[in-house]
């Protein structure tokens, strides 16, 4: 598939905000099981607004994903009718969701509106019960934006539950990472930010395991369709000698990147690198020395190597429709 | 339950691309369906969005090779994968003909459904921003205004050699229904499952058998020529016409 920058910057910046907010709802869960000191409201107020921001961001990319960017506000409204059978319905109906969730927990956090909900006689609880159903949501984002992908049969590269797997644990890495980044700016306690990086490290290698898993996968794919069973005919030997036309059309421009297979080789061990591999090293470094440009050094670098692994992701894709555009 | 489809006879095709020009002509001036655009159609690199493509494929190793002619548009899948997938319910199938079409005042262009396509068939339109495909004439079938003979769609009326037939896939009795079952109809990529309602018709090897008594006369019993030879022993073919 030709990858397009609108979802490749979409999937990972949402991605990024659903695992910030995820992140920040741990920290407040923890602190109020007293299993780590308690923040204010101000620092989850502010922390969740910066994922409402990513979260935000990713929807402007998603504009550009469209015919034109008019049809945001002409259209797109409609995108939310087909929930019953579109994963892409459910995802335009889960996003605005997640953005209401965050700004609920980022409103109640700031003006520290509470209610003793479940009698524990802790603070937070309102805000608390407006982060559990956070949680479902970012939970469901990230399925359906995994699943958008999962669900076309025909790309058998992305046909998995694999790809669901890692569109979570990826974005829940980034977000740990960021939350790192954003718990040391604001000066918390040592042990929270040990918290966060350690939570960032152990899903960043989780995602390592997982992004391999489907690499295996994909490597040895088989593939349903051949040009035999594409027009029906039983021969070991056909060939293309005409696609219909000159110069081109969707069909070789949609799905085909056009790059060298050692260009595909290079994104792949680089995205390897920059989104797994710096990134644990620099979270551990910034951790010990408690740096906090090692640390943002460490998001920067993941969430660019997030970025070439998206761009991977759609080009790998191969589509079966390509059987009959073979040849000029 | 009505199925309309198409059947294309690759026997028959001799890859002119009448049904392609001719589609992109009507459809191109339909008012539901047009314009259908053309990036520099006279310059170096045309391209545009066209509902219907000819390719053609060589089969087995020279000396032993076979020319094939494959048009190549919507299938107008009975279990099409484009529907489903669509956000907005642009993509539809018609419950009462089983013709896929898009809406296009309510596409927004996201290109989910060529996704979910394993055929290809849908293609963007550069201008208009929308997913385009084959409606099977939908604007032209169901004509009151136009002849009967002509409310069929433009590539079928455009084959020079009958290789298009249209009609109901679901009546068995049809044209195409008849031609599915006695000449070996099959559908494209059927492990996917789609259902394909157009139907292609293989290429078929016309092949004489002559016996060698059919060339020469052992004798001549009807005496229409003045061949006279001794009459043979044996029986043959002549003999039972006597």
């Amino acid at each position: 598939m030709q990858p397009t920058f609108s979802v490749v910057f979409l999937t990972t910046l949402i991605g990024v905000g659903q695992g910030l907010f995820l992140a920040l709802f741990s920290l407040q869960a923890y602190g109020m099981a007293r299993l780590l000191p308690v923040q204010d409201g101000s620092f989850f107020a502010l922390g969740s607004f910066i994922a409402l921001l990513f979260l935000l961001a990713g929807l402007f990319a998603a504009v550009f994903h469209l015919g034109k960017p008019s049809y945001m506000f002409t259209r797109a409204w409609r995108g939310i009718a087909q929930w019953r059978t579109s994963w892409l319905s459910r995802e335009l109906i889960a996003i605005p969701l997640m953005m209401l969730l965050v700004f609920l927990y980022a409103v109640f956090h700031w003006f520290g509106w509470d209610a003793d909900l479940f009698n524990w006689r802790v603070a937070g609880q309102l805000s608390l019960a407006i982060g559990i159903i956070g949680v479902l949501g970012a939970i469901a984002l990230f399925v359906c934006t995994g699943m958008i992908y999962a669900a076309v049969k025909f790309l058998q590269e992305w046909a998995s539950s694999l790809t669901v797997v890692n569109y979570f644990v990826l974005g829940t890495a980034s977000g740990f990472t960021c939350a790192t980044v954003y718990a040391a700016w604001q000066g918390v306690e040592p042990e929270l930010i040990r918290f966060l990086g350690g939570w960032a490290i152990a899903l960043t290698v989780f995602g390592f395991i997982t992004r391999s898993f489907s690499l295996l996968r994909n490597a040895r794919i088989k593939y349903k369709s051949s040009l035999q069973t594409a027009i029906g005919v039983r021969h070991t030997h056909i060939q293309q000698k005409a696609m219909g036309m000159m110069g081109g059309s969707y069909n070789t421009r949609e799905y085909s990147h056009g790059k060298a297979i050692t260009f595909m080789k290079s994104i792949k061990w680089i995205f390897l690198l920059l989104a797994f591999i710096v990134p644990v090293i620099l979270l551990a470094l910034g951790l010990r020395g408690e740096q906090t440009f090692l640390l943002l050094l460490a998001f920067i670098t993941q969430y660019v190597g997030l970025l070439f692994e998206r761009w991977f992701f759609f080009a790998q894709a191969n589509h079966p429709q390509n059987l009959y555009y073979q040849i000029v | 339950m009505t199925q309309l489809a198409l059947v294309i006879d690759l026997n028959v095709c001799v890859g002119c691309h009448a049904c392609v020009t001719s589609c992109k002509q009507w459809n191109t001036s339909s008012e539901q369906a047009g314009p259908l655009f053309d990036d520099r159609p006279y310059a170096q690199d045309p391209t545009g969005t066209f509902f219907n493509r000819v390719q053609t494929y060589e089969i087995g190793c020279y000396p032993h090779t076979e020319t094939l002619h494959f048009p190549k548009s919507c299938l107008h899948c009975e279990d099409a994968p484009c529907v489903p997938v669509c956000p907005t319910g642009a993509s539809y199938k018609r419950p009462e003909d089983g013709i896929v079409l898009v809406d296009y005042d309510k596409c927004i262009g996201c290109k989910y459904c060529s996704w979910a396509c394993p055929y290809g068939a849908r293609e963007f339109d550069e201008y208009q921003k929308v997913m385009k495909k084959c409606t099977l004439c939908v604007d032209r079938i169901y004509d009151q205004s136009l002849p009967e003979a002509e409310r069929k769609p433009a590539c079928v009326l455009a084959c020079p050699t009958s290789a298009r037939l249209f009609g109901d896939v679901h009546d068995p009795q049809s044209e195409i229904s008849i031609a599915i079952r006695e000449q070996g109809g099959y559908q494209l990529m059927p492990e996917w499952g789609t259902k394909p309602a157009n139907h292609y018709l293989p290429r078929r090897k016309t092949r004489m058998h002559i016996h060698e008594d059919e060339l020469v006369r052992a004798d001549n019993p009807l005496k229409k020529e003045d061949i006279r030879r001794g009459p043979s022993d044996g029986v043959t073919l002549d003999d039972w016409l006597m």
